[in-house]
């Protein structure tokens, strides 16, 4: 390991690392603006120079790499002046328009003048201004205080893989931007806003609406997917302002998507924020009162067994606590119809490992090959998406696909459509058979296409056989992988939120509705299933948008979205998180396990607990997986049981369907949201009428 | 002073008539007293009064809605609301200046980068109600261009010490 002397202080760090890591490692800031850790070097922002012995003039610190016996100098007189130096020409062309800036407070540039910049400006001609961009209803552009520090055009080509962005023309005249004018059509776009060390890049749905310092900032988690985002939620009064990524490496290191950054404005809009009773065939206000009888009114009306009339759907933004809650007072009427499953998806409760992420996000950096079934992970979790693609650069990494052919951001084997190409993989007769045999740490990803049909529970033994077969599944490392698409999905599970003895299924529990055997449904956020099924039977929804469900719904009892109350879920990797209350709900709503608290009493099935540290007591009796917390259930203590899930079976032909058909709506907060609406006009309904002849 | 000289001062009535020499000199003094409200005293160009919005001499609004003036308010008694106006440039929905709160510091004064709000050399603002001291943004303007003639005479004044 090479030896070096910054400021006369000798340490010794790796080989292959930057003088500016190792000054970082030293605890010496170094002021950068084109460096960053997760992109490649392009050392033009010239602002990290140090003094370097022998050399006459300052060194690029970001892209020199050490060696044995350098020495190193960040404050002599040289450094501070090409410092200040480099500064004055970066501020040649910057405006001084930092008053109408977004990113005014929180701006590198502005951070860095005032820490190594020259009092004053010798600059006295006119500055350049550039034309700007479009890069679509997400990204606004300010392309004039652009100092050409590349990070957005590496972020786009080699994390994000979509390499739309670039530099054009030299010297004064370099312009960044789209080469011809496009939105930036990437799913994790939002990132080079963050990344923008300028004002170059900013939010277009959070142009001018807040200010840095005026925002109040609570660390929590993401459930528009199964990733389980690490993210932070500013607010300013009882209004989310914004989304920005929370680091955390093992998940989504410090990106996050655009649907999770974007969607807060659903927040807003279409809330229930009031309890809901329908009279004559309208829906009309009530108190919370006035709900509950109604609904304890109509279970008391149910002759016989209750238990047998009575069925729960839980949806895919529930919370662990409210599902809890929920699958208590069912076992209080003793109902086994409950289920989790909106989709259909044939997940099997037996074993966790079987509806698991089991190699876990940050172990697919450790995975040499990667099989694909009826899963895209771009548009299903962008994030493992942008994991494969960094695995993918890192090189001999193959990966294969069985199910709907899908644009990824990385080269891929077409291996064909559906179950017909496991069962030749699975009886050696398909030629990827023996790169799987090849392979020394093989893993692959089941999506909800493969498993949300009829012979599903046959795939996902399929897949099992297929993870046994070539080795997948050993002592130390896990490679059978489950991809959610829904962030309630597991935790259900954990729960399990799943029919009982003789219980029924979702569809079960909607022909049990249409056909009369099932009296009331009570749906936790369920909007994803075909409520004409549900006409006959009394509909209590509890949720907090007016989607599909409560437009069913007899009884509707407002609730809390991910923002407003502090809940737990589980990402599809069966990691615990829980995130914080970082706004209010709004009127009359409140936490999605109080109403049910409430409501267990209203129907004298009093519950066991009267505070979220009780209920999740309950929940760690229920399962043990809740009291760990942020661990994956690859590096959990207690191992993840590979025990048998699945029912081996015939498949039939019909290929993996692509299940996800608008990344931006998938959850009714983006169906309620104007920046999501935006999107799906921009990215998604040109693909849907490519005729030429419309419009 | 012996206690004759004193005595003679007494019975002389020296300090009475001492009093109305005063008295007498000063009522051929020039009066300092002003006849308010027909008459005011003199107010420096830095005087710090009732608050105003201007306006740029196209009529456009001068406030860009960066919020330093909120920031620094050591009252807080600004509140400032913003979004893109129809034509993409940065303006405030909401201007509200709380006058009960207000210190007359004139920090939002100084930290204004466009000169938009200013404390005007108005001081006779008094209201009847505790409300019409909430003032917003309307309220700003209209001050504005009621006092922009010598609001802007007083910056120009003040501009060489800056």
């Amino acid at each position: 390991m090479p030896k070096i002397t910054i400021n006369h202080m000798e340490i010794e760090v790796d080989s292959g690392l930057t003088v500016l890591q190792a000054c970082e490692i030293a605890g010496i800031e170094i002021p950068r603006f084109c460096y960053h850790e997760r992109l490649s070097i392009s050392g033009n922002c010239r602002m990290c120079l140090v003094e370097m012995e022998p050399s006459p003039r300052p060194v690029a610190s970001c892209a020199m790499p050490v060696a044995d016996g350098m020495v190193v100098y960040t404050n002599t007189p040289m450094v501070k002046k090409a410092r200040k130096s480099a500064l004055e020409f970066l501020l040649i062309n910057h405006p001084l328009d930092c008053p109408i800036c977004d990113q005014g407070g929180e701006c590198d540039l502005q951070d860095i003048t005032m820490a190594y910049g020259a009092d004053q400006s010798r600059f006295q001609e006119n500055k350049r201004a550039v034309a700007e961009k479009d890069l679509g209803p997400l990204v606004a552009t300010a392309m004039t205080r652009c100092i050409h520090c590349t990070r957005c055009v590496r972020f786009s080509t080699e994390v994000a893989g979509v390499e739309e962005m670039g530099a054009t023309g030299r010297g004064e005249n370099t312009e960044v931007g789209t080469y011809v004018e496009m939105a930036v059509s990437s799913e994790m776009s939002g990132n080079m806003i963050d990344l923008c060390p300028v004002g170059a890049l900013t939010s277009k749905p959070y142009a001018f609406t807040a200010r840095a310092w005026e925002l109040r900032h609570t660390e929590t988690v993401d459930v528009l997917d199964a990733v389980g985002s690490n993210i932070r939620v500013d607010s300013r009064g009882n209004e989310v302002m914004r989304v920005l990524p929370r680091l955390n490496e093992d998940i989504n290191e410090e990106w996050i998507s655009d649907k999770t950054r974007f969607s807060y404005d659903g927040l807003k809009r279409q809330r229930l924020d009031r309890p809901y009773v329908r009279e004559d065939g309208r829906l009309r206000e009530a108190s919370w009162e006035e709900a509950f009888a109604a609904i304890a009114g109509r279970i008391a009306a149910i002759k016989g067994a209750k238990g047998q009339k009575i069925a729960a759907i839980a949806g895919d933004l529930a919370c662990c606590e409210s599902i809890q809650a929920l699958k208590d007072i069912m076992n209080a009427f003793k109902s086994p119809h409950m289920d989790c499953r909106q989709d259909g998806a044939m997940l099997d409760p037996a074993a966790r490992a079987g509806y698991l992420f089991n190699t876990s996000i940050s172990g697919i950096e450790h995975a040499d090959l990667c099989l694909l079934i009826g899963v895209n992970p771009r548009i299903e979790a962008p994030l493992i998406n942008a994991r494969l693609r960094k695995r993918f650069l890192m090189g001999s990494f193959s990966v294969a696909l069985v199910g709907a052919k899908v644009d990824l951001t990385y080269a891929y084997e077409y291996l064909g459509s559906g179950p017909r190409t496991l069962e030749q993989i699975l009886s050696r007769s398909h030629m990827f058979a023996e790169l799987m045999d090849a392979a020394n740490r093989p893993m692959l990803i089941l999506g909800q296409g493969a498993l949300a049909r009829a012979d599903g529970a046959a795939v996902l033994a399929a897949a099992r056989d297929l993870a046994d077969q070539f080795a997948m599944v050993s002592h130390d490392r896990n490679g059978f992988n489950v991809l959610h698409k829904a962030a309630a999905r597991v935790g259900a599970m954990d729960l399990g939120f799943v029919p009982g003895e003789g219980g029924r299924d979702v569809a079960g529990i909607l022909d049990g509705a249409a056909s009369g055997e099932l009296e009331v449904v009570y749906l936790l956020g369920a909007d994803e299933i075909d409520t004409t099924f549900l006409d006959p039977a009394f509909v209590i929804y509890q949720g907090h948008h007016g989607d599909a469900g409560a437009a069913a719904a007899d009884v509707v009892l407002p609730g809390a979205a991910y923002t407003e109350k502090d809940a737990t879920y589980v990402n599809t990797e069966g990691r615990v998180q829980q995130s914080r209350l970082a706004v209010h709900p709004p009127g009359q709503a409140r936490p999605d396990w109080m109403v049910l608290r409430a409501l267990s009493q209203a129907l004298g099935q009093k519950a066991g607990y009267d505070t979220l540290e009780e209920l999740r007591a309950q929940m760690i009796r229920s399962n043990a997986v809740f009291a760990e917390l942020d661990v994956a259930a690859a590096d959990r203590t207690a191992k993840t049981k590979w025990a048998a899930f699945g029912a081996p079976g015939k498949m039939n032909g019909s290929p993996f369907a692509d299940t996800v058909e608008n990344f931006y709506m998938t959850d009714p907060i983006g169906r309620a949201s104007e920046t999501m609406a935006r999107c799906t006009d921009t990215f998604i309904v040109p693909h849907l009428s490519i005729t030429g002849t419309d419009g | 002073m012996t206690l004759l000289e004193r005595r003679v001062r007494s019975v002389l009535l020296f300090e009475l008539l001492s009093g109305m020499w005063l008295t007498l000199v000063y009522f051929f003094r020039p009066k300092v007293t002003l006849n308010y409200p027909l008459e005011k005293g003199p107010l420096s160009p830095r005087f710090r009064g009732e608050h105003a919005l201007r306006r740029y001499e196209s009529g456009e609004e001068r406030c860009i809605a960066c919020k330093l003036c909120e920031a620094i308010c050591p009252a807080q008694a600004i509140t400032i609301e913003a979004e893109p106006r129809p034509d993409g440039s940065r303006r405030t929905t909401r201007y509200d200046l709380d006058m009960t709160k207000c210190i007359y510091c004139g920090f939002c004064q100084e930290a204004c980068p466009v000169d938009a709000i200013v404390e005007g050399p108005n001081f006779e603002f008094a209201t009847e109600t505790r409300a019409e001291l909430m003032y917003n943004k309307d309220k700003l303007l209209a001050n504005g261009d009621r006092w922009e003639a010598e609001i802007a005479a007083n910056i120009e004044r003040d501009a060489p010490y800056r």
